[in-house]
C-alpha cells in the first residue's frame, strides 16, 4: 500500500520515543553495563609495533598468575583458508576478520591484537597481560598511503597481489586492488574545454569516536551454545561472523543487542566478541570485555586517509564536460577501503559526459578501516566539491547556479552506470537559493562556503512484525538495533497503518533466536527497509482484524472497512454495527482464531539516493589560525520524514561528524609508527561551545518505493562539510586549503606562506 | 591488600561500600554499587560520560578514587528524577530529542542539572561552554543546548513544565 | 537482446576488457549462470560482489529482477554503508 498522498496522523509528528524514559534515567543497558552470574574479566594484549613478526609467544607466566583462568592466542581459533563470504556489510574476508582479532604470524599495526586473558578481576587480567612474553622481530612499517604504494614500501602480505591490473602481477604489492570507471571520452572532453581547474587534495584517518568504547559479554556453554550480549550495528551480523570466527553452528548462538552508544559504521564488524567466546570456552565462565578509549582508537578501524586528484573541464558557458578523479585510499592492515564508493559518488550529483575515475585500494601498518558514514564519498566530495567552486570562480558563476547548470536529474545517467530517478538534487539547490543563510549579508574577514553530497542509501534483507496484546495495545518488533531513534519511526508507522495514537506502540528489539534475520544497521537502510518490513506486517494484521470483525458479525470480509483503527462497515447493506476497536477484537481473539499478529520479512528493493547541500559561515582568526563557525544550514532530500526531529537529529550530528573532520581531527603518528593522540584531548571532536545551532532544512521529495516516501537519511550529511568549510575559508581568505584538517597550525602556515606576498603587493 | 570500607551518601540515601585503593569512584559505582548509569566513554576525564556531583560540585567520576568519598554526598543519574516524576531536564531532553544513541546522556543530564544549580539563567554561550566537557557524537549539541535551555526557563517558573 | 554494462573493471578483467555486452537472459538469476558459462568465474564474482541497476534501479540482491530486450542493465560494485 503507499500512504504517500494520505492524510497522516501519526507519521510526520514527533512522539516522544518509546526508549526515552530509560535513557534518560540511566536504565538502559548497554555492553558494558551487562552482569551476568559468574562473570569474570578478559583483556587483550596488543603489539607495541606497527610492523612486526611474531616469532614467539610465551604464555606461561600469565597463566600461573592467581586469578587466572584462561589465556589465548590464534591459535584457540580455527584457522580460516583465503575465502570470502558475503554475510556482512559487502564482501567480508573472514581470514582477515580473524587474524584482526587475533595475530597470526604478524603484528600488522600498533595496537593489533596479540592474545587475551581471562581473569576474576580486571586488575588480575590487566597484570596478567604485562606477563605475557612476546618475541617480535620489528619490520620496517609505511603509513602514509602514497609510500605504501611506492616500489620499496616494506610489505604487509607477501600473498597480496593487486586485483584490477593486466597482466597479473607476480611481486606482492601493498596495492590491494585498481579500480576504473570510465564515462565517454574523457581526453577529448578536456581538450574541448574552455577552463581546466585541478587539484591534489589529503585526508587524514579519522576515528567514528562514538563515545561508548566496544563492550561485551559472551558466554559459551559446554554443548557449544552461545550467548552474546553486545553493543553493534547488528546483533545478527555479530552472531554470524562469531559462528564463522569460532566454527560453529549459526542457531547455537543467541546474540542479544544491547543498546548502542553511537557506531557510524564502526561498529558493523566484531573485534573482541570471538575472542571473548574463546575465553569462555576455555575458562568454563561467562567473559566480560570492553576496550579502554586508547584501546578504541589504536585497535579498531577508523577510516581511510587518502590524497585524490582531481581535474575538471567546463565550457566558457558553465557546461562541464569533462571530470576526472584519482583516489588512493588506505585500508589499513588488510584491503577493504571504502574506494568503490569514493570512486562513485564524488561526480554522482553531476551530469558530465566524459568522466575518468581510478581508484586504488591500498594496506598500510595502521588499523583495518572500518566504515564511517558514508563511507568513502566524504573524501572524494572533499576534492571534487573544492574544485567545483575554483571552477565557479574562474567562471565567474554563481556556485549554486553551476551546480544547477549541470545538476543531476531525473533520467541523469551518472558515470558509474545507473541512470538516476526520483532525485531531489535540484529541490536543494533550490532550497539553498531561497534560504535566509544564502542572502544574508557578511561582515568583513567572514566568509561563506557551499557543497553538495550523494549517498546511493540502501535496502536489503529485514524482518519486522506487530502483535496485538490482548488489551489492544501492540508490540512492533524490529530486528534492527537502533542507532538513532528507529524504534520510534519504525512504532509511528505501525501506529498509522493500524490507525491508533503512537503510545499505543512499543517497539522492541528482540535477540537473534525470536526474530527473522536482519541485515545490519547500516547504510541509511532501517526506516527504509525494516520499516517497509513493519508496515507490510501491520497492513497483515489489519486484514486479520477485519477478517475477525467479520467473524463476529457474520458478514463477508469485503464488507468490512478499516477506520481510524477501527473495523467498521463498509456500508449501511453491510449492517448497522457498532464499530470495533482493537481491544474488542483482541478480546475475542481466541474465539476468532487466536492470537493476532504477524512478522515479515523482506528483501527491500528501491532505496532511494539522498543528496545535502551545506551553507556554512567561518571567521578566521589570523593570528591562531583557529577557524570558528559562525551559521550552519544543512539541507538534504530525505523523502519523508517519519519523525522530523531524528531526521534533523542524523542531519545535524552528521554534519558536526563533518565538521570535525574539517577543522581538528586526525590520526597523529610518532617517528615509530605509534598513534599519538590516542585520547580525546588530543583526538579533538567538536564540542558543544565549537558549533552554533545547526539548522537542517528537510526537503521531501518521497521515494515512491517505500510506503510513506521514505529515504535513508544518515549518511549523506556527513559529505558536504569539509568542503563547505574549505570554500568558506577560500571566501574569507582567499586561501585554497588542500589538506584536511584545516587546523591551525596549517591555516596558520598557509597565511604565512601568502603574508609575504600579500606584504609585497 | 585489605579493602577501604566507604560510607557516603549517594542519591540521598547511606550506601557502605568496600573498594580497592586504586578503584575510581566510576568504577565502584559501577561494579561495586551496581548504579551503571554514570558510563565509561574514556576514563580519562575528557568526555564526561561519568559526570556526577560531589558535595555540590560537578566532577568526572573517573577521575575520583572511590576510598576518598567517605562522608561525601554524591548524586548520579540515578537520582535525578524524584521517584517515577522526571526533571524537568529530562522531560526537555525527550521532548526535544536531545539524544540519539543515548550514551552520553547520563552525563550531559547532571553536568546540566549542575549548571541550572549555579546559574539559573545561562546564555546559549554559558551553557555551551559549561557542557563543552560533555562530548556527544550523535546530536552535534543543537538540541541539547535547546533542551537546556527550555529546562532553565521552566524551572525559572517562567513556563508550565 | 538486453545490452549489459559492466562498469569498473573487477568484472572487465573476466571479459578481457569488454565493458559492453549482449546477452540473453532476461533475470538476474538466468544473467549470472549466463556469465559464468561465457567467462568462467565472472558469474560468480557478479553474484557475489555486484550489484545490478536494471533501467536506472539499483537490485543489491535479487534472483528475480527482471528486464526486457531494450533493458539497460549496468553492474556496479555493491554498495554498503556506515
Amino acid at each position: 500500500m503507499n500512504y504517500i498522498p494520505s492524510d497522516l496522523k501519526v507519521v510526520g509528528t514527533r512522539p516522544i520515543r518509546p526508549d526515552g524514559v530509560e535513557k534518560v534515567t540511566g536504565r538502559a543497558q548497554f555492553g558494558a553495563d551487562m552482569r551476568v552470574a559468574g562473570m569474570i574479566w578478559g583483556k587483550v594484549l596488543r603489539s607495541p609495533h606497527a610492523h612486526a613478526k611474531i616469532l614467539s609467544i610465551d604464555t606461561s607466566k600469565a597463566e600461573k598468575l592467581p586469578g587466572v583462568r584462561a589465556v589465548v592466542t590464534s591459535k584457540d581459533l580455527p584457522h580460516i583458508a583465503n575465502e570470502e563470504a558475503f554475510v556482512g556489510e559487502g564482501p567480508m574476508n573472514f581470514r582477515d576478520l580473524s587474524r584482526n582479532c587475533l595475530a597470526w604470524d604478524k603484528a600488522l599495526y600498533e595496537g593489533h591484537a596479540i592474545a587475551a586473558v581471562a581473569a576474576n578481576s580486571q586488575a588480575i587480567a590487566d597484570a596478567a597481560i604485562a606477563l605475557i612474553d612476546v618475541k617480535y622481530e620489528v619490520l620496517p612499517y609505511v603509513i602514509d598511503v602514497e609510500d605504501a604504494m611506492a616500489d620499496n614500501a616494506p610489505i604487509l602480505h607477501e600473498d597480496l597481489f593487486t586485483a584490477g591490473v593486466e597482466p597479473k602481477p607476480t611481486k606482492p604489492s601493498n596495492i590491494a586492488k585498481k579500480v576504473v570507471f570510465r564515462k565517454g571520452d574523457p581526453d577529448a572532453g578536456f581538450k574541448d574545454a574552455d577552463v581546466i581547474v585541478e587539484g591534489r587534495y589529503t585526508t587524514q584517518p579519522v576515528h567514528q569516536a562514538y563515545i561508548e568504547p566496544h563492550a561485551c559479554v559472551c558466554s559459551y556453554n559446554s554443548d557449544g551454545q552461545v550467548t552474546i550480549y553486545s553493543s553493534s550495528q547488528g546483533h545478527f551480523m555479530v552472531r554470524a561472523y562469531c559462528a564463522k570466527l569460532l566454527g560453529l553452528n549459526i542457531s547455537n548462538i543467541r546474540a542479544v543487542a544491547m543498546e548502542i552508544g553511537g557506531g557510524f559504521g564502526g561498529k558493523t564488524l566484531v573485534y573482541l566478541e570471538p575472542v571473548a567466546i574463546a575465553l569462555s570456552k576455555k575458562s568454563g565462565r561467562p567473559v566480560k570485555m570492553q576496550m579502554t578509549r586508547d584501546e578504541v582508537f589504536r585497535a579498531s578501524g577508523p577510516t581511510s586517509g587518502a590524497t585524490i586528484e582531481v581535474k575538471l573541464g567546463a565550457k566558457k558557458d558553465g557546461t562541464i564536460v569533462a571530470a576526472q578523479e584519482i583516489l588512493k585510499y588506505q585500508a589499513g592492515a588488510f584491503p577493504g577501503s571504502p574506494i568503490g564508493p569514493g570512486c562513485m559518488c564524488g561526480f554522482a550529483m553531476y551530469d558530465i559526459p566524459n568522466v575518468d575515475v581510478v581508484g586504488y585500494d591500498v594496506v598500510s601498518n595502521r588499523p583495518k578501516v572500518a566504515a564511517y558514514r558514508a563511507p568513502g564519498a566524504p573524501i572524494s566530495s572533499w576534492a571534487v566539491e573544492c574544485a567545483v567552486d575554483d571552477l565557479a570562480r574562474k567562471l565567474g558563476v554563481d556556485p549554486i547556479a553551476l551546480r544547477e547548470q549541470n545538476g543531476a536529474r531525473n533520467g541523469t545517467k551518472t558515470h558509474y552506470g545507473p541512470t538516476h530517478q526520483n532525485i531531489g538534487f535540484l529541490a536543494t539547490l533550490e532550497a539553498a537559493k531561497n534560504h535566509a543563510h544564502w542572502k544574508a549579508p557578511l561582515k568583513p574577514g567572514q566568509g561563506r562556503g557551499i557543497a553538495c553530497g550523494f549517498w546511493f542509501n540502501i535496502g536489503g534483507e529485514s524482518s519486522a512484525g506487530c502483535h496485538i496484546a490482548e488489551d489492544g495495545t501492540v508490540v512492533a518488533v524490529s530486528g534492527n538495533p537502533d542507532i538513532g531513534g528507529s524504534r520510534a519511526s519504525i512504532g509511528m508507522m505501525v501506529a498509522e497503518v493500524l490507525g491508533v495514537p503512537a503510545e499505543k506502540v512499543r517497539t522492541i528489539i528482540p535477540d537473534t533466536s525470536s526474530i527473522g534475520f536482519s541485515f545490519l544497521t547500516g547504510g541509511s537502510r532501517v526506516t527504509f527497509a525494516t520499516g517497509m518490513a513493519a508496515t507490510q506486517a501491520a497492513e497483515r494484521v489489519v486484514e486479520d482484524l477485519k477478517r475477525r470483525a467479520a467473524q463476529i458479525w457474520e458478514i463477508p470480509v469485503e464488507a468490512v472497512e478499516w477506520k481510524d483503527g477501527q473495523a467498521v462497515p463498509a456500508g449501511s447493506n453491510a449492517g448497522a454495527f457498532e464499530p470495533l476497536d482493537i481491544a474488542a477484537i483482541a478480546t475475542k481473539a481466541g474465539r476468532t482464531g487466536g492470537p493476532i499478529g504477524a512478522e515479515v520479512s523482506l528483501n527491500a528493493q528501491g532505496a532511494g539516493p539522498g543528496f545535502g547541500v551545506h551553507i556554512v559561515d567561518v571567521e578566521v582568526d589570523h593570528e591562531t589560525g583557529a577557524v570558528k563557525i559562525l551559521r550552519y544550514t544543512a539541507i538534504q532530500d530525505v523523502g519523508k520524514a517519519i519523525h522530523p526531529s531524528y531526521v534533523e537529529g542524523q542531519i545535524q550530528g552528521g554534519a558536526a561528524q563533518g565538521i570535525g573532520w574539517a577543522l581538528n581531527e586526525e590520526y597523529i603518528y610518532d617517528k615509530n609508527g605509534k598513534m599519538d593522540n590516542a585520547g580525546f584531548l588530543d583526538y579533538r571532536v567538536p564540542v558543544a561551545s565549537d558549533m552554533p545551532m545547526i539548522e537542517a532544512v528537510m526537503v521531501e521529495i518521497p521515494n515512491p518505493r517505500h510506503p510513506f516516501g521514505a529515504r535513508g537519511v544518515g549518511e549523506v550529511p556527513i559529505i558536504p562539510p569539509m568542503a563547505a568549510i574549505g570554500n568558506a575559508i577560500r571566501s574569507a581568505t582567499g586561501l585554497r586549503m588542500h589538506d584536511l584538517p584545516m587546523s591551525p597550525p596549517k591555516v596558520r602556515a598557509a597565511l604565512d606562506a601568502v603574508a609575504p606576498k600579500m606584504a609585497a603587493e | 591488600m585489605s579493602k577501604h570500607h566507604v560510607s557516603a551518601t549517594i542519591n540521598g540515601e547511606s550506601v557502605e561500600f568496600l573498594c580497592e585503593t586504586q578503584q575510581t569512584l566510576l568504577d565502584t559505582l559501577r561494579d561495586e554499587i551496581g548504579l551503571t548509569g554514570s558510563k565509561e566513554g574514556c576514563a580519562s576525564g575528557d568526555c564526561g560520560a561519568c559526570s556526577v556531583i560531589v558535595d555540590g560540585k560537578l566532577m568526572c567520576s573517573c577521575l575520583i578514587l572511590a576510598c576518598e568519598m567517605d562522608g561525601s554526598t554524591i548524586t548520579t543519574i540515578e537520582g535525578i528524577a524524584q521517584g517515577d516524576h522526571l526533571h524537568p531536564i529530562q522531560q526537555k531532553f525527550l521532548e526535544h530529542a536531545a539524544l540519539q544513541c543515548g550514551f552520553c546522556t547520563p552525563g550531559l543530564i547532571v553536568a546540566s542539572k549542575a549548571l541550572l544549580d549555579e546559574n539559573p539563567n545561562p546564555t546559549e554561550e554559558e551553557a555551551r561552554y559549561w557542557l563543552a566537557g560533555n562530548l556527544c557524537r550523535c546530536t552535534g549539541y543543537d538540541k541539547v543546548i535547546r533542551a537546556v535551555m527550555d529546562a532553565a526557563s521552566v524551572m525559572r517558573g517562567e513556563k508550565a513544565a | 537482446m538486453p545490452k549489459v554494462l559492466i562498469t569498473g573493471s573487477a568484472c572487465q578483467r573476466f571479459t578481457g576488457g569488454r565493458s559492453e555486452l549482449e546477452v540473453s537472459a532476461t533475470t538476474f538469476r538466468r544473467l549470472v549462470l549466463e556469465l559464468e558459462q561465457r567467462f568462467p568465474g565472472l558469474g560468480k564474482q557478479v553474484e557475489e560482489g555486484m550489484a545490478v541497476a536494471i533501467d536506472g534501479e539499483i537490485f543489491q540482491d535479487a534472483y528475480s529482477a527482471t528486464f526486457g530486450p531494450d533493458s539497460e542493465v549496468v553492474l556496479i560494485p555493491k554498495i554498503g554503508g556506515g
